[in-house]
């Protein structure tokens, strides 16, 4: 009856070819976009806390008002023509990548509740064998305490959720991704 | 109900480029069907130690498992808008013909209910008949060749067959352990209809000799998932007198359940 999925494997490390490259997407919000501005600089790093310069990131979030560009988010918010929603980056030397990107909205997270605004994340790398999926959240968002999903993360590890202000440069907003070590990232069967 | 909604249960699913239409929302929780779930043998393990590579790299904690919300059954429709006539031919990119033996790879995409995902976006990436990467990083001392880049793109027609022409990728050496080589491969993107969906992974030959000592086809713990990931070859795929034709099906995660019409 059912079919079984294709199984995953490795993106290797010559995925620049055409994953990347020259149609790398960081930005995620065209200049028009509305909604609070936002620079993400996400660092990808290894067990050893090394930084990993062959990993590739890909973000997926609402728009300003909660609404997904997708024909499954049937609410009846405004779409943002200005507001592409996906990014797909590698990270570089230093195991960094930037997305130019917009606060999104809240979206329903069942049963009523609504969730804090957030950004669904993708890593891949060499050596990872199945994609790891993961959030990016704002730290200090009045909404983070309502999350349905951070409500499921151990207290004591949701701070690795949280992207945090740049006190150097405005708008700009930093996050480590932990693949393993002592600050592994916390990583969601999707 | 929106023509071709993907989950509309007699339509193929469309993952076409969203056209911002909106559909009246009918329920006013907005009502999530979820993706399925499956047996993890089908799958790899984050961690496998004979893939080296893995061992910096995979997470130990176990993951937190997410009911499905919005976020997780929306994706993005990625790249549609940048797909040239060549791009699925990829002795055609140059302006010679690369060297090597020319194939044809061809299949269906389906999520796991059987039902064809059209107008979705199926990337690959290779090496050259002499298994050298275009590529900075690709060390290997075997010729590049001036008229092979080995990046193809497409999108899956309304029965969710893709189509690739391209030449045989040659096997090639790694580091993962002493004398190791790479089965020959060619890589595989697709996202589906949502985050759910998205999946990277690669395609193998038959009777390729390198399987039994390749960790990466081997981390996956299932004899049978890992013999779906090898092509077959197909006389009717095989043009006569131009290129062999193998075949490569891919199945996507489908939805749970299908919701009731209006």
């Amino acid at each position: 009856m059912d079919l079984i999925p294709t199984g995953s494997q490795t993106v290797g490390p010559f995925f620049h070819l055409v994953l990347t490259g020259p149609i790398t997407v960081s930005r995620i919000a065209g200049p028009g976009a509305k909604g609070e501005r936002v620079k993400l600089i996400c660092r990808v790093l290894d067990g050893e806390g090394n930084p990993i310069p062959d990993a590739m990131l890909e973000v997926w979030q609402a728009n300003a008002y909660g609404k997904y560009h997708h024909p499954d988010d049937t609410q009846e918010k405004p779409i943002d023509p200005e507001f592409l929603g996906h990014g797909r980056a590698g990270t570089e030397e230093g195991g960094a990548c930037e997305f130019e990107t917009i606060r999104p909205g809240r979206v329903p997270g069942g049963n009523g509740s609504l969730q804090a605004p957030h950004l669904n994340v993708s890593v891949f790398a060499r050596g990872v064998l199945k994609r790891l999926a993961t959030r990016v959240y704002f730290a200090g968002d009045p909404a983070n305490s309502e999350d349905p999903v951070l409500a499921l993360v151990p207290q004591d590890r949701r701070d690795c959720l949280m992207a945090l202000p740049d006190p150097n440069q405005a708008g700009a907003w930093r996050i480590d991704i932990h693949l393993c070590g002592d600050h592994e990232t916390v990583f969601f069967d999707v | 109900m929106t023509p071709n909604s993907p989950s509309s249960p007699e339509r193929p699913i469309e993952a076409s480029q969203a056209t911002g239409h909106q559909a009246k929302d009918e329920n006013p929780t907005n009502f999530v069907v979820p993706y399925r779930r499956h047996d993890p043998s089908g799958q790899p393990p984050s961690l496998y130690p004979p893939y080296r590579s893995t061992l910096l790299r995979a997470p130990r904690k176990p993951l937190v498992v997410l009911p499905h919300t919005l976020s997780e059954v929306t994706g993005p429709l990625f790249g549609h808008d940048q797909i040239s006539e060549t791009d699925n031919d990829l002795t055609r990119q140059h302006a010679g013909e690369p060297i090597g033996e020319r194939i044809t790879v061809s299949g269906r995409v389906i999520d796991d209910n059987g039902l064809p995902i059209r107008n979705t976006l199926v990337e690959i990436w290779q090496c050259n008949s002499a298994g050298r990467y275009f590529h900075h990083t690709d060390q290997h001392p075997a010729p590049l060749d001036p008229n092979f880049t080995g990046c193809g793109r497409t999108l899956t027609d309304a029965n969710g067959n893709y189509h690739f022409t391209t030449i045989m990728p040659g096997p090639y050496p790694w580091r993962n352990h002493p004398n190791a080589w790479r089965p020959a491969h060619i890589h595989f993107s697709l996202f589906g209809t949502a985050f759910t969906t998205r999946l990277v992974t690669q395609m193998y030959f038959p009777g390729d000799p390198l399987f039994p000592f390749d960790p990466i086809l081997n981390s996956i713990p299932d004899e049978k998932a890992r013999e779906r990931l090898i092509s077959k070859f197909e006389l009717k795929l095989t043009q006569p007198e131009w290129s062999l034709g193998y075949r490569f099906d891919i199945v996507l995660r489908g939805r749970e359940a299908t919701p009731f019409e209006e």
